[in-house]
């Protein structure tokens, strides 16, 4: 067997030090880590489990009047079953609810979620020799392979695979902030859409994070949006499965029913979380009337492309954009 | 029927509800699978596997493999020994192919290497670190494959006919109305929750195996005659099975290779195939397609039945689940005219798989008989009752029992059927299009014979001892069950035996027909030691005293139930020969199934809030089990409606979804109301104590139901399994 070394280090200096050797992993509950490392995938000599930082803020859910600021070392399973965010912001837990399964959902940290890899099957088996993401340069099988399950908005030439996630569509539509802490300088913080790349040219190169650098945390700015807010996921069973579609919707509304701020992210159908600020426009100011949502989806899938079998995620993303904003409109604040 | 001269009791129409013998072993973790049995000093094994679905290995460099600490060996067709292909009849081979005995690949999946290592993770490595170079060849791996060929299967087996009965083309031409749909369904794989593990020994010169088997003896004999030894050197263990499906029916390729291996390396082999590698270890359903033509007048009478089947192959093999006689036993038409076709492609044979036949041609029937009742504006419960005929429409046999409309008439009742707005697209709760759809089930009783020792002893426990295998359904409780009814003993006191091939040899559990096979015989012997203790069972009190008398500890007896012979299966039908061998009769098991679907409006997600099953299959031994089987079959019928499928990549030809993820099975949030009513049935005939099978039934005319309920909600005709939502858009 190959040797992998492993450490449980205390602080975030040692846990950046550690990834100055090469073939290093940082691991937080190792719902993708180990998954892939089994089916060669990913390779590593040494994992760093961040599991065991001493910092009290890397695990904590703190709640101030003007953000909410997730720790990169929640657990899924404690931020869904938080009951002040549930009465804040909805959408969260209801988005975590809806992945993966409880017993993921007790191992995996959030900061673990949102660097969760793609589910592409061409990915995921490496008897398949075509993948520019396992292995730049050798082409993408699922172009013209079985692409039913892939990406139609954000897609390249060389990727078109799905960004998975469920949670982290929320942190793109809700103005996130990503905390992070490097080897070199002081800790930065940048906005979630600006975490994930676009496939491009080089879809192995899925975020701006050095190799080195550590999420620690998430940083939500409090609007009257968060209440009226709520996560559809449509899939092809009613549990433990990804999203073929899906929208993570918030809302201020005026009393007379007319949008005074849209938030939207689209999962299930881009290739990284997705933000449909064209959506949120066509929104704004309006009464939300079902023509004026199904304007707002027309806006947000105006440059899907599609391929052999995905042409249905076009009405299917719609749809589901539509309803959840009937539904989030509908909603008792 | 035998022995009147006893007085055996009879048994209930429907036993009682026993629970499960092995139930407390099994939840505990104290019942051993294959996969648990610990042995001294294993050799791990893990199986390399072909990436093309068609070629041939260039070269096979196992260098980088072999010099990883605590890897053994390294199986190749280079170097594997040499074995006796493998014998090609049920329970002979599964997939019809030997593997490593030359470079050429004949499909995705194949064997092509074994590692062997000291534990599992090294063999799993170095399989990695195999370097395999291929020479590709063009594959045609779908119906619709270019190079694909299609043969008549009557051509290939010589045991088949296709049915021409009366002018149904003519028939046809002149119908009032008619029906001429074609319907497809993706292919399938078992995917039981236990995959393929195997253990082998050698104890000097005698194997033991240790794998999950329906049928134990088949097994047995198999791998003897491929290692060349006598089949009484070859013992198989397998006292539980975490599901077979068909999968575990059929010897495959590893076990003799294992075998082999274990003998050079003078150690117990153990291999866990893994759950990807499951997908082409053994065999699966094959994608299929059916086209159905009927022509009725325009009351709803029937006037011509045509059915032609195109059946998914390999190039190497000969297998088709071939039910046509079946789908033309259904209904009363005076024509008749049906056709297989076999589609030879590279991939491995297909076989076995839960309901093997029944499930997919019962898909396109019951779906075109929807079809014509909308066409006719009928009910389709009434259309099944017009047409039901009195006698085989094939050949005028009678049926044994037929309890088809009962069936219908019961679950419609218990469905709420009549409160129906038969409109398409008309019924609507909110946001959810609501529909309901029924379609007819049916499932031929097969019956092998079996054998089976049962022993009484004086203390008024007593022994069954039978090579069948308990794959989930019950075995042990039910066989236990007739034993302890007929001896007037409480269940507690019965011990039962089986899944090892020293037991007296039994049908296989498949076909659904282990149990109807297998009781007869354990009655026999029951009733043998009755007629031992005077032919009357005393009391319990009293036994002590009848075996002192008789001078005796124990009474053993084996006794041997041959089934009725007569060309028993042509066209997924079973038909036996009176007595007297004059008139053929049908005997078969039927059932109605019911569902609601509902369906989103806009994002066309699909929910089955109910489904109702009705069955009528002779007598029913345990009553708790059996509605479990059922639910439980009908549970697949609404995962192969509505999830299961391979999905091929069309340019590389391979499978893309060997994994649980994305071959969907429904989870528990997918399955709701599911509801199984037992049609009480008696039938005489069928066997000596009236036991039709009910293995299979539960899991024929869901995918027909679930479609039908889908147009009543929708409007749209949905011919092409599985129904997942994109095809609704
Ligand atoms: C069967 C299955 C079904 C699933 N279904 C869903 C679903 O429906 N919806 C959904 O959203 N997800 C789903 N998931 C994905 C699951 O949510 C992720 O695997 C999980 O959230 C990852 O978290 P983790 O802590 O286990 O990450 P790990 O596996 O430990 O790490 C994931 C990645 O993040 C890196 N990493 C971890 N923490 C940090 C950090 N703080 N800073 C920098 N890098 C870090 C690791 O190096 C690694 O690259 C599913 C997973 C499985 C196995
Ligand atoms: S879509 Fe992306 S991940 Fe999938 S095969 Fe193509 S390059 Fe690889």
């Amino acid at each position: 067997m190959q040797p992998i070394t492993y450490e449980r280090p205390e602080t975030v200096e040692a846990a950046v030090r550690a990834l100055g050797r090469p073939e290093t992993l940082f691991v937080a509950g190792g719902t993708t880590v180990f998954d892939l490392m089994k089916v060669n995938v990913l390779k590593a000599s040494h994992l760093v489990d961040v599991t065991r930082l001493r910092d009290p803020r890397l695990s904590a859910i703190e709640v101030s009047d003007t953000a909410i600021r997730l720790g990169a070392l929640v657990r899924m399973a404690d931020l869904a079953a938080h009951p002040g965010i549930r009465a804040i912001c909805p959408l969260i837990p209801l988005s975590l609810d809806l992945g993966a399964s409880e017993q993921i959902r007790n191992m995996a940290r959030l900061g673990g979620n949102v660097l969760q890899r793609t589910r592409c099957a061409y990915f995921r088996d490496t008897s398949f020799e075509a993948c520019n993401k396992r292995n730049p340069g050798s082409g993408c099988a699922a172009l013209d392979g079985h692409n039913r399950q892939h990406a139609i908005l954000g897609t390249s030439t060389a990727c078109i695979a799905i960004y998975p996630g469920d949670f982290p569509q929320v942190l793109a539509a809700v103005d996130a902030q990503v905390e992070i802490a490097g080897r070199q300088g002081k800790p930065r913080t940048i906005p979630f859409t600006d975490l994930h790349r676009l496939p491009g040219e080089t879809p192995d190169v899925e975020t701006v994070l050095k190799r080195d650098e550590l999420i620690t945390g998430f940083l939500i700015p409090r609007g009257p949006w968060l209440r009226r807010s709520l996560y559809l996921k449509i899939r092809d069973r009613q549990s433990y499965a990804f999203a073929l579609a899906s929208a993570a919707v918030a809302l201020d509304l005026a009393p007379d029913g007319t949008v005074r701020e849209a938030r939207v992210g689209l999962g299930g159908v881009a290739t990284v979380p997705w933000r449909a600020r064209e959506a949120e426009a066509a929104l704004k100011g309006n009464a939300l009337t079902e023509a004026i949502a199904h304007r707002a989806a027309e806006a947000a899938f105006a440059g899907a492309v599609t391929r052999s079998h995905n042409h249905y995620k076009i009405p299917l993303g719609k749809q589901t954009l539509v309803r959840a904003l009937l539904g989030a409109a509908a909603m008792e604040v | 029927m035998s022995g009147h001269e006893t007085a055996l009791r009879e048994l209930p129409l429907i036993g009682r509800g026993h629970a499960r013998y092995d139930g407390r072993a099994k939840v505990t973790g104290r019942a051993q699978f294959a996969a648990d049995v610990v042995v001294a000093d294993p050799i791990h094994a893990f199986l390399l596997l072909s990436t093309i679905p068609r070629g041939r290995i260039d070269r096979i460099k196992t260098d980088r493999a072999l010099v990883l600490p605590g890897v053994i060996d390294i199986l190749t067709h280079e170097n594997a020994p040499a074995l006796a292909a493998p014998v090609s009849q049920a329970a002979g081979s599964a997939t019809n192919h030997q593997p490593l005995i030359d470079p050429d690949i004949v499909f995705d999946g194949q064997v092509i290497g074994v590692v062997l290592a000291e534990n599992f993770e090294t063999a799993r490595e170095a399989a990695a670190l195999v370097d395999i170079h291929y020479v590709k060849q063009p594959a045609a791996v779908t119906l619709d494959s270019p190079g694909a060929v299609t043969e008549r299967w009557s051509e290939i087996n010589q045991n088949f006919e296709d049915l021409e009965v009366g002018d149904a083309e003519k028939a046809l031409a002149e119908a009032p109305v008619t029906i001429d749909a074609t319907y497809h369904m993706q292919s399938q794989v078992h995917n039981a929750m236990e995959p393929f593990p195997t253990t082998v020994l050698w104890d000097g010169d005698d194997l033991i195996v240790h794998e999950p088997s329906q049928y134990v003896v088949g097994l047995q004999r198999g791998v003897a005659r491929q290692l060349g030894i006598d089949p009484s050197r070859v013992r198989i263990i397998s006292p539980y099975i975490g599901g077979g499906f068909g999968s575990k029916l059929s010897l495959t390729p590893r076990t003799a290779i294992l075998a082999a291996l274990a003998r050079k390396h003078r150690r117990p082999v153990k291999l866990v195939a893994t759950r990807s590698q499951g997908f082409t270890l053994s065999t699966y359903r094959g994608e299929s397609r059916h086209r159905i033509r009927l022509g009725a007048t325009p009351d709803g009478k029937l006037t011509a039945f045509a059915h032609e089947a195109w059946e998914m192959c390999s190039r190497f093999g000969a297998y088709a689940s071939a039910s046509t006689d079946l789908t033309a036993d259904m209904y009363a038409a005076p024509s008749i005219l049906t056709r297989v076709n076999i589609v030879r492609t590279d991939r491995t044979t297909p076989g076995f798989m839960r309901g093997p036949g029944e499930m997919p041609y019962m898909f396109a029937l019951e779906t075109a008989m929807d079809e014509l009742a909308y066409r006719l504006e009928m009910d389709p419960v009434e259309l099944r009752r017009l047409n039901e005929p009195a006698r085989s429409p094939i050949d005028g046999s009678r049926f044994t029992s037929r309890s088809l409309v009962k069936c219908f008439d019961e679950a419609a009742e218990r469905f709420g059927w009549r409160n129906r707005n038969p409109v398409p697209g008309a019924n609507r709760d909110g946001d959810w299009l609501v529909g309901y759809g029924c379609a007819a089930a049916t499932f031929p009783c097969f019956n092998y014979g079996g054998s089976a020792t049962v022993t009484l002893l004086r203390s008024g426990r007593a022994r069954v001892e039978t090579a069948a295998s308990e794959i989930g359904t019950g075995a042990y409780t039910a066989l236990g069950q007739v034993a302890a009814e007929l001896l007037d003993l409480p269940i507690e006191n019965v011990e039962v035996l089986l899944g090892d091939s020293l037991l007296p040899p039994t049908a296989p559990a498949g076909g659904s027909m282990q149990t109807a096979s297998t009781v007869p015989a354990i009655r026999l012997a029951c009733e043998r030691i009755v007629s031992r203790l005077g032919n009357r069972m005393p009391a319990l009190a009293d036994l002590g005293a009848a075996f002192d008398r008789l001078g005796t500890l124990s009474i053993q007896e084996t006794a041997q139930y041959a089934a009725f012979d007569g060309k028993n299966a042509n066209g997924g039908r079973a038909v036996l020969s009176t007595p007297d061998g004059d008139e053929p009769i049908a005997i078969a098991s039927y059932g109605a199934q019911f569902v609601e679907v509902r369906i989103n409006a806009r994002t066309k997600e699909l929910r089955v809030p109910r489904l109702v099953g009705a069955f009528a299959a002779g007598r029913i031994l345990n009553e708790r089990m059996a509605l479990a089987q059922y639910r439980g079959g009908m549970v697949w019928g609404l995962s192969s409606a509505l999830f299961e499928g391979l999905a091929i990549d069309p340019i590389q030809s391979r499978v893309t979804n060997t994994n649980f993820e994305e071959y969907a099975i429904p989870v528990n949030a997918d399955v709701q109301m599911v509801e199984a009513i037992l049609v009480p049935e008696e039938d005489h005939e069928v066997n000596p104590l009236g036991v039709k099978g009910i293995g299979e039934i539960g899991i024929v005319g869901v995918a027909a139901a679930v479609s039908n309920a889908i147009f009543h909600a929708t409007g749209k005709r949905l011919r092409d399994l599985p129904i997942t939502l994109d095809k609704l858009f």
